[in-house]
């Protein structure tokens, strides 16, 4: 009890340290603090249209790091999750653009190619790291790498649009592949498939044998060996499902935002899922928050650069310094509960 | 020139690895310092060396307080500190490693250094290979050449003779016996009571984490074995009773594991039997045990449990066969960090469903507890129960019905009520046939509770024998590689 407290306050304090920093920075551009976080606020959540920007960018990042939630659990640092997300919008794409059936059909088989697209990324790296002796942080960056580069590939080569070749991305996939949308831009199916990802995540992980074995196989694999758990096949599968679920966040960004493939189809969101997770501490239930929080800032900050001149990158820094500061607050509040200890134990 | 280190007292949590231990030794003095395993020989050398700051305690040298915080502190002091295993870079060459740690100098003049200093003791270095074409004994010489040339005076050697050869231990010796020659103080740790008997002046005897005495040598070597194991107490053994059908049957089993191997061995183990593995530390034990559970292969013989042939089945597969093994370390290698007592029950006990059952798995959790009278709740974390409460609850991940148990050190830290408990489980067990084979550091432990004990020294099994015909004595001149009958 006293840690959970102790939890939510460093969670506090890093979050004021962060406005504090933000606004000094605001303020060092020449803007008004209390200006530009109103803007913020108007431009993320303000009226209903930019209510679905919001909501339908927080989607993608939802579901990456819900999948993160699951690898981190197993221990592994899923840095791969970038290419896991490329990899679930170009099979999406595929589906998207080879396949001609009622939309029902093609949106439900479009989901599950992305699904399998991003397990199967998720995968290699996980086996290059059980099989192949690979850490999993460089197998998964050399894999984002070859997604991306395979993604700019397609765009300007086989996938390009008629006559041209342009990084803009490919023709938009036909309107039967696109997901239904209430009013301009918000899918309802996106947003549920984000729910249900959270809310599984936290099952999998509070109810669940697998999930219990997959957090004993992350905090100590060789306990969890001589307990008699195999350790390969719990991480493999962490990696399929972190994977997945990545995957999916591509699929819904390409046939329900893009609506076609552009190089920077992932937008981020896998490296953006990294920092959500561990600004909520690993765990499932405050993934939607705060992933909502990082999209209000990203969405609304663009507005800082119409109104105020400013450089919209600004939604970024805002976001790495709050992780940075609550993990410095986090680590500090550890080192200082470590020093006290001896004191304890001599008493 | 003298070195003083009195009432040293250093705490890890609960444990106290030093607790109110005096060293005293004079220049040009060859100093051992023996114990068991976990005495808190290196601990002490730690804190002398500066890489641990006591709790409290004083350290002087030449009269002069030393307040150490770091290595650093330390060589400037003049205190080196050989380690175990040698701090040397790999991939570096031999003149880097030398170069590592020194004031600025010109590559050609430290490479004349070099050369003079290792001519002056016998030592023969590439001064451009890469460290890591060396020899474990070469890579002690380098790094005892560096400290000297860094200004040690005092110098430390923390189980110097682990992995190196005959010849390289003779040229270890008659160093330091020079070194020693021209004033310096040597402290020489070691459990091997021939090693200090060979090369010490005096010697500081440490059992469980205090100073047991200091004697100048030559001793008789019983008097030595009486300080670091305690008193030669006569122990009652078991009642010899009907032991069943071979619950684990080793067939000249061969294995190696780096530095210990077993080699043909051949051991019948009864439903109900105790056998107890005796020897110091790193001698082979845990490479047995780790051979009867599965997790090392086996290189030539035959391994059954109850009449079949496991040989070729891994760890996992041998639990089916119910073969369990517990290893020493805890909360390395049996309990996990962060999750509760409710939680390491689940994880033991397997189960097929996909859902938990929280709620039974607490009552569950309850019932074991206090079946096995463990302090602590359902949620209470791995890491917050005592040693002793931590090996319980290991115990009672344990099915019930388990046909072999395989244990390293099963009441190392606990308190006498702990270990008494542990002992009574085990035998509650031993009872209804389960056959379990330990490895232990205590002798009055094996004695009283093995039917036969197998002795490992160096790597090798140096004896098995009938507890009826051992005593501490017999047992303790065994684990030092003498066999006095």
């Amino acid at each position: 009890m006293r840690a959970a407290w102790a939890k939510a306050g460093s969670k506090s304090i890093a979050i004021v340290l962060a406005l504090l920093f933000t606004a000094l920075l605001l303020l060092a551009s020449g803007a008004s603090p209390i200006e530009s976080f109103r803007l913020i606020w108007q431009g993320s959540v303000g009226d209903g249209a930019k209510l679905a920007d919001t909501l339908m960018a927080w989607v993608p990042l939802v579901l990456a790091a819900s999948g993160l939630v699951v690898t981190f659990a197993a221990g592994l640092w899923n840095i791969g999750v970038e290419g896991q997300v490329v990899m679930g919008a170009i099979a999406a794409a595929f589906v998207a653009r080879e396949f001609h059936a009622a939309p029902a059909l093609i949106i439900t088989v479009a989901l599950a190619a992305g699904v399998i697209g991003g397990l199967l990324w998720g995968l290699l790296a996980g086996m290059l790291r059980v099989f192949g002796k690979v850490n999993e942080i460089f197998g998964g960056l050399g894999l984002d790498f070859v997604a991306t580069g395979m993604v700019v590939y397609l765009v300007i080569g086989p996938w390009k649009r008629a006559g041209i070749a342009s990084t803009s991305g490919t023709d938009p996939f036909p309107r039967e592949a696109w997901l239904p949308t209430i009013g301009d831009k918000l899918s309802p199916i996106a947003v549920i498939l984000a729910v249900l990802a959270v809310v599984g995540v936290y099952f999998l992980m509070r109810g669940t044998f697998f999930g219990l074995r997959l957090k004993a196989v992350g905090a100590n694999a060789a306990s969890a060996h001589i307990i008699g758990l195999s350790t390969r096949r719990y991480l493999l599968t962490a990696m399929a499902i972190g994977g997945g679920l990545a995957g999916l966040g591509g699929a819904v960004q390409a046939i329900g935002f893009q609506h076609k493939l552009v190089p920077a189809i992932s937008g981020g969101y896998g490296f953006l899922g990294i920092l959500v997770v561990l600004l909520a501490g690993y765990r499932a239930a405050l993934i939607a928050p705060i992933a909502f929080f990082f999209m209000m800032i990203s969405v609304g900050s663009t507005q800082l650069s119409l109104r105020l001149g400013l450089n919209s990158s600004l939604g970024g820094v805002v976001q790495g310094t709050l992780v940075l500061l609550t993990v410095l607050v986090g680590g500090w509040q550890a080192q200082r509960a470590r020093r006290r200890e001896p004191t304890e134990v001599e008493s | 020139m003298s070195l003083e280190l009195s009432d040293i007292h250093k705490h890890f949590g609960r444990i106290r690895a030093n607790d109110g231990v005096t060293l005293r030794v004079g220049a040009g003095e060859l100093h051992g310092l023996l114990g068991e395993n976990g005495a808190g020989k290196s601990t002490l050398m730690k804190v002398l060396s500066g890489f641990f700051e006591p709790n409290s305690g004083e350290m002087t040298l030449d009269g002069a307080t030393l307040s150490l915080r770091s290595p650093r502190d330390a060589i400037a002091a003049g205190i080196g500190m050989l380690h175990q295993d040698p701090l040397v870079f790999l991939p570096f060459s031999v003149l880097d490693n030398f170069l590592l740690g020194s004031p600025p100098i010109d590559r050609t003049a430290a490479r004349t250094e070099l050369a003079d200093l290792a001519r002056r003791f016998g030592f023969s270095f590439d001064p451009d290979a890469p460290t890591r074409t060396l020899t474990v004994g070469e890579r002690q010489q380098l790094e005892i050449v560096r400290l000297l040339w860094l200004g040690a005076k005092v110098l430390i050697l923390d189980e110097p003779t682990t992995g190196i050869s005959a010849s390289q231990q003779a040229l270890l010796f008659d160093t330091l016996r020079t070194l020693a020659g021209q004033g310096m103080i040597v402290i020489f740790v070691s459990h091997k009571l021939e090693e200090i008997e060979a090369l010490c002046d005096r010697v500081t005897v440490m059992r469980r984490g205090q100073t047991v005495g200091e004697v100048t040598l030559p001793v008789p070597i019983d008097r030595l074995v009486e300080m670091m194991f305690g008193q030669a107490v006569p122990v009652v053994g078991r009642v010899p009773g009907v032991r069943g059908e071979v619950a684990l049957d080793l067939e000249g089993v061969s294995v190696d594991d780096r530095l210990t191997s077993v080699v043909d061995l051949t051991l019948q183990v009864r439903a109900g039997e105790v056998i107890g593995l005796a020897g110091l530390e790193g001698s082979g034990q845990r490479t047995l045990l780790r051979t009867c559970a599965g997790l090392l292969r086996t290189s030539a013989g035959s391994i059954g449990v109850a009449g079949s042939d496991v040989t070729t089945r891994g760890y996992h597969e041998r639990i089916a066969t119910g073969v369990h093994y517990l290893p020493a370390g805890r909360l390395e290698e049996g309990l996990i960090r962060g999750l509760s007592i409710t939680e390491h029950f689940q994880l033991a006990h397997g189960s097929k469903g996909f859902v938990v059952p929280w709620a039974d798995a607490r009552r569950d959790a309850n019932a074991l507890i206090s079946r096995h009278s463990i302090k602590g709740t359902p949620d209470t974390l791995a890491e917050e129960l005592s040693g002793g409460n931590q090996q319980r609850l290991l115990l009672a991940m344990v099915p019930e019905n388990v046909r072999v148990l395989l244990m390293e050190h099963p009441t190392r830290g606990l308190d006498i009520a702990s270990a008494d408990w542990v002992w009574g489980q085990l035998m509650h067990r031993v009872e209804r046939g389960t056959s379990v084979v330990f490895a232990s550091a205590d002798l009055d432990e094996l004695l009283r509770y093995s039917d036969r004990i197998v002795v490992f020294f160096g790597g090798r099994v140096l004896k098995v024998l009938d507890t009826s015909e051992a005593d501490t004595d017999r047992l303790g001149h065994l684990i030092g590689g003498r066999d006095v009958a």
